[in-house]
Formats: structure tokens, C-alpha cells, sequence
């Protein structure tokens, strides 16, 4: 056996090198998304605008329809009719997702005439679009699980717009009970994973700055480099 | 106004040509879109030390 047969010294992994696959992860996370990248205290001069503010209040329209829904979810589907509270709460829910589309479409708005996908950030565009129509299936399932006239009519008109399509046989919207827990359970799952994918891609990959500041430092950086 | 907002009748809508719209519907698009310039001409305050 010669010395070169021998394990290199050097070759052992350090301490800080993760080996199993929860370090190796932990790493990842530190290395590209560390705490003050996650959680940042400053942001941009330009995020110095009202524009920039939907996609928060947007978020928080959000935590008020969970936190309603769970005390709707706790009251039962048709507590509501015949308590006080419950029509009270009934209502935030009702309001607060009125709120969340109003926001989001605003948020839609100026991230469309923004360019927002720019600087690799097609994903955080697409999982924005995806939380969009995830949330328009959610408020769906929610009207059609009212227990009233209104979510009678509606589940009667748009089972023949899904049986025109095919899916029929998979969504029944007059089953009450596959509506109650596709709304309560199964979309907001979707919606709250979509969310948080989409929250941390905007952390990752930051806040889309205009178009105009995109130009202005092209300038500058050309008129340093020209002197 | 009471009668765009009572719910127990059917909406007043609005017709130019082949577009159709319901008052309710109108209103909710005029809110958005003065939301959205408001959004963008609107002041900040000033707060905090920004980068």
C-alpha cells in the first residue's frame, strides 16, 4: 500500500459541511433564502409606493377569511342562520373575501403593467396566477355551500356548465357534502401551500423594481463607465 | 343608491350595443380602477430609513 492509497486528510468533510439530508437541506435553505433575506427590515426606495402595498393587504384579506372560517368551521355550516355571532362572523368571511379578490385584483394590475416576471421571476408570476384561480374555485365551493336560495341557484346553473365540460362525473357541485369539504379542507390547503410558495419566491428573488429604475441605473452604469 | 343596493330585485344594467352591464358590476369597476390610480398618483408617507 503506497500513501496515495490512504484517505485524504483534506478530503474528510469539515464540520460546517453537512451529510445527511436534513443538513444538507438546512444548508440550502441558509445559502439561498438566510433569515435577513426572509425577513428584511429595509426594502427598496421604490417599494415607497401605494401599488406596492396590495399584495399585502391582500394577504392580510386572507388571514381574516381563514380566522372566520375556522369559528364558521367550529359553528357548523348552517350555525350561522340562527346565531347572532355566527351571521357576524358569516359576514367577515363574506366581506373579507370581497376584500382579498378586490386587493388581488389591484395586486394583478400593477404586476401585469409592471412586467412583474422580469428578472427571472416567471415563477412568482405563475404561482401568483395559480393562487388566483385556486381562490376564484375556493369562493366557489363557498357559495354553493351557503345553505340558501342563492347557493341553490348557483349550484343548479353551473352543474351543466361543468357537465358541458366533462366534469360533471368528478365535481358534483349539487353534492353538498363534497362541496363542504372541498371548501373547508382540500382548496385552502391549495391555496395556503400556493401562497407561501409565492411569498417566498417575491423573498427570493425580491420585490420587482420599475421599469424606470431598471433604466436609470443602466445610465449610470454607463455614463461610469464611459468617465 | 337604495335602489343600486337592495338585493331583492333584480340589477338595473347598462347597455351600449352588444355591451351589457350590471349597476352593481359597474360600480365595482369603477372602484377598482380608481383604487389602482390612486394606487399609483397617491403620495406615500415618508417613514423609516429606506436603501
Amino acid at each position: 500500500m503506497t500513501t496515495t492509497d490512504l484517505p485524504r486528510v483534506d478530503a474528510a468533510p469539515s464540520p460546517e459541511e453537512p451529510t445527511t439530508w436534513t443538513g444538507k437541506i438546512r444548508a440550502l435553505w441558509m445559502r439561498e433564502l438566510p433569515p435577513e433575506k426572509m425577513l428584511p427590515e429595509t426594502q427598496p426606495k421604490y417599494v415607497s409606493s401605494w401599488i406596492y402595498v396590495f399584495g399585502m393587504l391582500t394577504i392580510v384579506s386572507l388571514i381574516v377569511i381563514i380566522v372566520t372560517g375556522i369559528v364558521l368551521t367550529i359553528g357548523g355550516v348552517q350555525w350561522w342562520h340562527t346565531s347572532s355571532f355566527g351571521h357576524y362572523m358569516n359576514s367577515l368571511h363574506f366581506w373579507s373575501v370581497q376584500m382579498f379578490f378586490l386587493f388581488m385584483t389591484v395586486h394583478l394590475w400593477g404586476k401585469f403593467w409592471m412586467s412583474a416576471w422580469r428578472g427571472r421571476r416567471a415563477m412568482t408570476w405563475i404561482t401568483g396566477a395559480i393562487a388566483m384561480i385556486m381562490s376564484i374555485a375556493t369562493a366557489f365551493t363557498g357559495y354553493l355551500i351557503q345553505t340558501n336560495f342563492n347557493s341553490q341557484w348557483i349550484a343548479f346553473e353551473s352543474k351543466d356548465v361543468l357537465n358541458s365540460v366533462g366534469m360533471g362525473a368528478l365535481i358534483n357541485v349539487t353534492d353538498f357534502g363534497q362541496m363542504v369539504l372541498m371548501h373547508v379542507a382540500l382548496l385552502p390547503l391549495c391555496v395556503g401551500v400556493i401562497v407561501v410558495m409565492h411569498v417566498l419566491l417575491v423573498r427570493y428573488r425580491g420585490v420587482v423594481p420599475p421599469a424606470e429604475a431598471i433604466d436609470h441605473a443602466h445610465t449610470v452604469a454607463i455614463t461610469e463607465v464611459a468617465s | 343608491m337604495i335602489g343600486i343596493a337592495a338585493l331583492d330585485h333584480p340589477a338595473d344594467y347598462f347597455t351600449w350595443g352588444i355591451w351589457s352591464i350590471s349597476a352593481p358590476n359597474l360600480i365595482l369597476f369603477a372602484i377598482l380602477v380608481l383604487l389602482f390610480v390612486g394606487a399609483l398618483l397617491l403620495p406615500f408617507p415618508k417613514g423609516g430609513e429606506h436603501k
